[in-house]
């Protein structure tokens, strides 16, 4: 029985290499949403010595690929287009979940799997530097990722974190429930205002998916709240032990098991 | 060459530049653009449009160009970095261009444009010493429209190792040769070179005489704290065999821990954390670097301390940076010696550098302080340290005969030449030069996961930094039991026309040194290359107790390791320290002392940090557990941070650091105590365990070759010595940088004599951590330890222009009130806990009440004080082993049986309402400000 259960157990690859840096914490997560999990260079992929295609779900976790180097996930993003294109397309088109955290987020949005291409981007803070702050975000859209979520407390730790898009994409966006979360304040209301909305997005989007809804990138970090001791206000709050962040997580491996069933 | 030229839509940057230019350079300019400039060598134009619209520019926020704009009615500055430094950027495009099939010659060059409207040509000078720094950058300037570039072309240096005539020098040109060649080495060593080869019979070769110069250097020998000292202790004379055995190693044998891995012989101290891991810890400091390019002096320095820990017994996982910096006041109005940046400047580029390297490498960064003070003025301190974990149970370092001699990461390129010396001089208008690197954190980031995996593998016997001194002095202590052998032409360069000395002592950052045997080096070069670290073997380790090196064919250096570790002439210091003659100042009282409380609030050094603090990622690795911003509302001062390293236990560390510079003029023996004390207290608050607390220090001294600056430092040595003994705390490492001095015009500004204790503690259980926020109203708030009159370098007698002469000392019974604290906090007694230091009493319950946003009620009189009765005394005193500390009126009894022994009283309860209320002595109030008036203050006392 037990061997059942291991098959049924969803496959998650968490990409590392070139500067990305949150892929252990990104595969703690995963372990405790119930996946088997493991990571993969982007070298170890282009040479095919590990591939896509054995796994659910996929995540490009948070880092600085080549520094930030000519824009946050450009060259990265250019190197999946250029050496890895067909396995991640038939990734996507199988349905199978693909998923962008921080800067992972930043080379879904430059490999246009998220709305890119000239027609939605990430850039600079308004701030205009880096900034590491504990916001709030509310479930925006219906999807696999924000399944029974409404609110989430979660850090944000970018400096190119602005969703932009042009008025075209912004309105297909709503329409197809592509928004997944969006900043707002402690009490759940939607805000424009800084430091609510720390970046500057336009119309407070802190994450998206593609139109199928299987490929998802978000600014905020919810592998970083999986337990209450990473919640910076635990020695003076009552909170459950769990983290409100793991919740996605576990959203994308529960989805990833239905369709293995 | 096919030019683009890339401009943001918006123009946020420029408006921000716009903003600073008028605030620090008083310039109010019209319009601004700021744009990137790529060259791309070797492609045709069209392919250069193509690759402008789909990499270079994301064309929703930014357009591009081709070939040179025209600004019109503006200057335009062009920044670029010198040939020979290697921008980061240049080479991830390189990589863009290799991922897009543009193989070959293809390079890029990057410039940045700043196009500016009304201003004049002497405006558009100041504005560009102003952006761009000479030592490492170019600055062209034009009206509307800049020349095309000359291409220069590539020096082609001498590529033989050259003789150097010594051995029959006289004394006067031996000094010559050594200062004209930046040796800094004195006479005493000159004639000891000078004698070793005069009985090989020949003449050294630079090669030599460099590897003489960097391994003998203070830097890398710590030749004052290793010397023999002739001590004037006020008057009693001591003396002292070797400073540094007779007072760290010392006191850290009589703790004899038992979870002492490996201190002082290692890159960083290492104590054990749980039964299958142990934790490195290493602070350095990059002064100098940064005074000349706070930027790149910052970002390599962290770079620096890094590869410290990865390169500490077999490699460790990096899981904390902490950043301790020095700067002189940030609102300086006289006029600059020449060559010195402005402090504002210093400080932001300073931040820069530890955000852009830190936030890089995937670390965070959870513990600070900045501490502000004239003397700075000439030569910033910047303190880097970085704690990693590790397996325990892997094999010692030891690199064997055959091992291969692998250099690992980075490029070698003429960067950084002459580092480890150059620290040990002094600054002045003349210090230019090659001793300042750039930083390219991804290189290290790639460099770290590749020697991980190959650690777990087993693949090699031992590793080592390549840090000040380079290749000489990595492979020379390496080899330093073998010998080695080293073929200088199989490094990989940057570039052509390195001298072979050039090559050997280049301090090019990202680059580490690891002895593979050669069976193992297939596994270990594949490795590098999945994760895309270059790797090359350039020799091997010997069995003949020489350093050979060769350069195309030729013998550049042969040098008996016995000579070059063993034959340093040691010589005799007289070091001398006076107790200065002080006294109390006469202080009017006041009735009131809510304003004074305030400006202390906005003093800089005690003011928020927040603006710094949030600009590194202290989230990133998920551990922070307590982080460096606590609270209500996330922005109070955390006392240390807590980081829990394995992402399944919760086992943790404890970080935290004591500085007080202000101490050291009455005496650096109290300097020294308390800041130790400081160390241990901000731990303790927390939930640190003082049974499980080792320290670091970093010592940075003006000149000690004058003795009155020694004396100080032989003071602060020794009470290193003492208080380690007393708190049961061993060091593990440390660092001295004693040469922190600039002369100009005859005038020399030395830095305050300044100790950094940075403090790391083992703990059980993370879960049992506390904050120093206050956290419910009716819970009193006890004050732990004495209060004396002890005022002298305190921050209250700072703002009206004293020092006095009663600096804070620290009591027997410290150790005793450290233990019962740790052990009532570990058992849930104290709701939140916070250390008293700068500012005293009046501060530390102003930052609980403000952090906790509730209020509070106390009373003066029932502090336990000793001395003159005054109601600022009371509340401004620094005396050291003080808290405060909140606890339940149910949990009062067990805090007391707790605390049984330790002089303490509660002072006040927490109120709903959100006031600071202090009644004095007399039952007057003293204090009575509302919370958020306190908060705005001390917010607002450091702006960026």
């Amino acid at each position: 029985m037990e061997g059942g259960t291991e098959a049924l157990k969803a496959k998650a690859l968490v990409l590392r290499g070139a500067g990305l840096n949150c892929n252990d914490e990104t595969e703690h997560a995963l372990q405790l949403a119930g996946a088997n999990t493991q990571q993969a260079h982007i070298n170890e992929l282009i040479r095919g010595r590990i591939k896509l295609a054995d796994c659910q779900i996929a995540v490009i976790p948070g880092g600085f690929s080549y520094g930030d180097d000519l824009g946050a996930g450009r060259i990265l993003a250019l190197q999946i287009k250029q050496a890895l294109k067909r396995e991640f397309q038939e990734f996507v088109d199988e349905g199978r979940i693909l998923a962008g955290i921080c800067n992972g987020f930043q080379v879904l949005v430059k490999t246009g799997f998220l709305p890119g291409n000239c027609t939605a981007t990430l850039t600079d803070n308004n701030s205009g530097h880096f900034e590491d702050r504990w916001i709030h975000i509310k479930a925006a859209g219906r999807g696999i990722f924000t399944k029974g979520i409404e609110k989430i407390y979660l850090p944000v730790n970018h400096g190119e974190g602005r969703f932009i898009a042009e008025e075209e994409t912004l309105r297909k966006l709503n329409k197809n429930s592509q928004i997944a979360f969006r900043y707002c304040d402690r009490d759940g209301n939607e805000s424009p205002e800084y430091p609510h909305n720390p970046n500057g997005s336009m119309q407070n989007i802190a994450a998206v998916t593609n139109e199928k809804g299987n490929v998802f990138g978000m600014m905020p970090h919810p592998e970083k709240i999986v337990s209450k001791y990473q919640h910076p206000r635990w020695t003076r709050e009552e909170l459950p032990e769990e983290g409100q962040g793991l919740k996605i997580y576990r959203n994308m491996v529960e989805h990833a098991e239905e369709r293995l069933v | 060459m096919p030019r683009i030229e890339v401009y943001p839509r918006e123009m946020h940057s420029a408006e921000r530049l716009g903003q600073a230019l008028l605030e620090d350079l008083g310039i109010k300019a019209g319009k601004i653009k700021t744009g990137t400039a790529y060259t791309i060598k070797g492609i045709s134009v069209e392919l250069a449009g193509e690759i402008a619209a789909n990499v270079l520019a994301d064309q929703l926020v930014q357009e591009y160009r081709h070939g040179r704009a025209r600004h019109p009615a503006s200057w335009v500055l062009e920044i670029s970095y010198k040939k020979g430094v290697q921008e980061p950027a240049e080479l991830s495009a390189a990589k863009a261009l290799r991922q897009l099939g543009i193989a070959g010659e293809a390079g890029v060059k990057i410039s940045a444009v700043t196009a500016i409207e009304g201003i004049n040509a002497e405006q558009a000078k100041r504005i560009a010493a102003y952006l761009s720094n000479s030592i490492i950058q170019d600055c062209r300037i034009g009206y509307e429209k800049l020349d095309e570039e000359e291409e220069t072309s590539h020096e082609n240096a001498a590529h033989r190792a050259e003789t150097v005539q010594i051995t029959t020098l006289k004394d006067e040109y031996l000094l010559k040769l050594s200062k004209e060649g930046l040796l800094s080495l004195n006479l005493e060593e000159m004639k000891a070179i000078q004698k070793h080869f005069g009985h090989l019979g020949r003449e050294p070769t630079d090669v030599e005489i460099e590897t003489i110069a960097q391994t003998w250097s203070e830097h890398c020998k710590h030749k004052t704290f290793n010397s023999e000292i002739e001590f004037d202790n006020d008057g009693r004379q001591e003396t002292i065999e070797n400073l540094f055995k007779e007072t760290i190693v010392a006191a850290t044998g009589k703790t004899a821990k038992p979870w002492l891995i490996s201190v002082f012989k290692d890159n960083a101290g290492i104590i054990k954390f749980d039964e299958a891991h142990n934790v490195a810890f290493k602070v350095e400091t990059h002064n100098h670097p940064s005074a000349l390019d706070p930027y790149g002096g910052a970002n390599t320095g962290l770079g620096g301390v890094i590869r410290d820990v990865l390169g500490a017994g077999m490699g460790a996982k990096p899981i904390l940076n902490t950043d301790i910096f020095c700067f002189a006041s940030p609102d300086f109005k006289d006029e600059l010696p020449e060559r010195i940046l402005h402090p504002k400047r210093i400080m932001r580029g300073v931040v820069a550098g530890v955000r852009d390297y830190g936030n890089r490498m995937g670390i965070p960064t959870v513990n600070g302080a900045i501490v502000f003070h004239k003397d700075y003025l000439g030569a910033p301190l910047v303190f880097c340290g970085t704690a990693g974990i590790m397996p325990s149970g892997l094999p010692g370092k030891k690199a064997m005969p055959g091992d291969l001699i692998v250099v690992m990461g980075g490029r070698t390129g003429r960067d950084g030449i002459h580092g480890a010396t150059f620290s040990s001089a002094i600054l002045d208008e003349s210090s230019s030069s090659s001793a300042v690197q750039i930083g390219n954190a991804i290189e290290e980031k790639k460099m770290l996961d590749a020697l991980l995996i190959a650690r777990d593998k087993g693949l090699y016997n031992s590793i080592t930094d390549c840090g000040a001194g380079g290749f000489s002095s990595a492979i020379g202590e390496m080899a330093a039991e073998t010998g080695a052998r080293v073929e200088l032409d199989r490094a990989r360069l940057k570039y052509e026309g390195l001298r072979p000395w050039e090559i050997w002592l280049s301090e090019s950052q990202e680059r580490m040194i690891v002895a593979v045997p050669p069976e193992k080096i297939r596994e270990f070069l594949e490795i590098c290359a999945t994760e895309d670290t270059e790797a090359t073997a350039i020799g091997e380790f010997t069995t003949t107790g020489q350093l050979e090196i060769y350069h195309n064919g030729q013998k550049v250096a042969g040098l008996g390791m016995e000579f070059l570790h063993k034959g340093i002439p040691m010589s005799k210091r007289k070091a001398v320290w006076k107790k200065p003659k002080l006294s109390e100042p006469l202080i009017k009282e006041e009735e009131n002392y809510g304003e004074t409380l305030k400006r202390l609030l906005s003093h800089p050094t005690i003011a928020s940090k927040e603006w710094v603090i949030r600009q590194y990622d202290h989230e990133v690795q998920a551990g922070t557990v307590i982080k460096p911003l606590v609270g209500a509302e996330n922005d109070g001062p955390g006392d240390a941070a807590v980081i829990k390293p394995l992402l399944n236990s919760h086992k943790g560390v404890v970080v935290a650091n004591g500085i007080n510079p202000l101490y050291s003029q009455i005496d650096p023996y109290w300097m020294a105590a308390s800041a130790i004390d400081e160390a241990a207290r901000n731990l303790v608050a927390t939930g640190g365990n003082t049974e499980h607390t080792a320290l670091l220090d970093n010592f940075c001294w003006g000149s000690v070759s004058d003795e009155a600056k020694l004396g100080p430092l032989v003071r602060a040595a020794q009470a290193c010595h003492d208080i380690s003994v007393l708190f049961q705390m061993p060091f593990i490492s440390g660092k001295d940088s004693l040469h922190n001095e600039f002369s100009s015009k005859g005038k020399t500004i030395s830095v305050p004599d300044t100790l950094l204790i940075s403090a790391i503690s083992v703990i059980e259980d993370i879960r049992k951590c506390i904050t120093m926020d206050l956290k419910k109203v009716g819970n009193r708030i006890y004050v732990v330890g004495m209060t004396y009159d002890e005022l002298g370098g305190s921050h209250y007698y700072e703002l009206h222009g004293e020092t006095g002469k009663n600096v804070p000392t620290v009591r027997a019974t410290a150790a005793d009130t450290f233990k019962k604290l740790h052990d009532a906090i570990s058992h849930g007694l104290v709701k939140s806990c916070h250390d008293c230091s700068e500012g005293g009493i009046a501060v530390a319950l102003a930052e609980m009440a403000f952090s906790g946003d509730l209020g509070i009620k106390a009373d003066l009189g029932k502090v336990q004080y000793e001395g003159t009765l005054r109601n600022d005394k009371i509340l401004f005193s620094q005396s050291n082993t003080r808290f405060m500390a909140e606890i339940e009126r149910e949990a009062e009894e067990g805090f007391l049986i707790a605390m049984d022994g330790i002089p303490l009283a509660a002072i006040g309860e927490t109120t709903a309402e959100k006031r600071l209320v202090i009644h004095g002595l007399n039952q007057k109030e003293t204090v009575n400000e509302s919370i958020y008036d306190l908060k705005k203050t001390w917010k607002e006392g450091l702006k960026p």
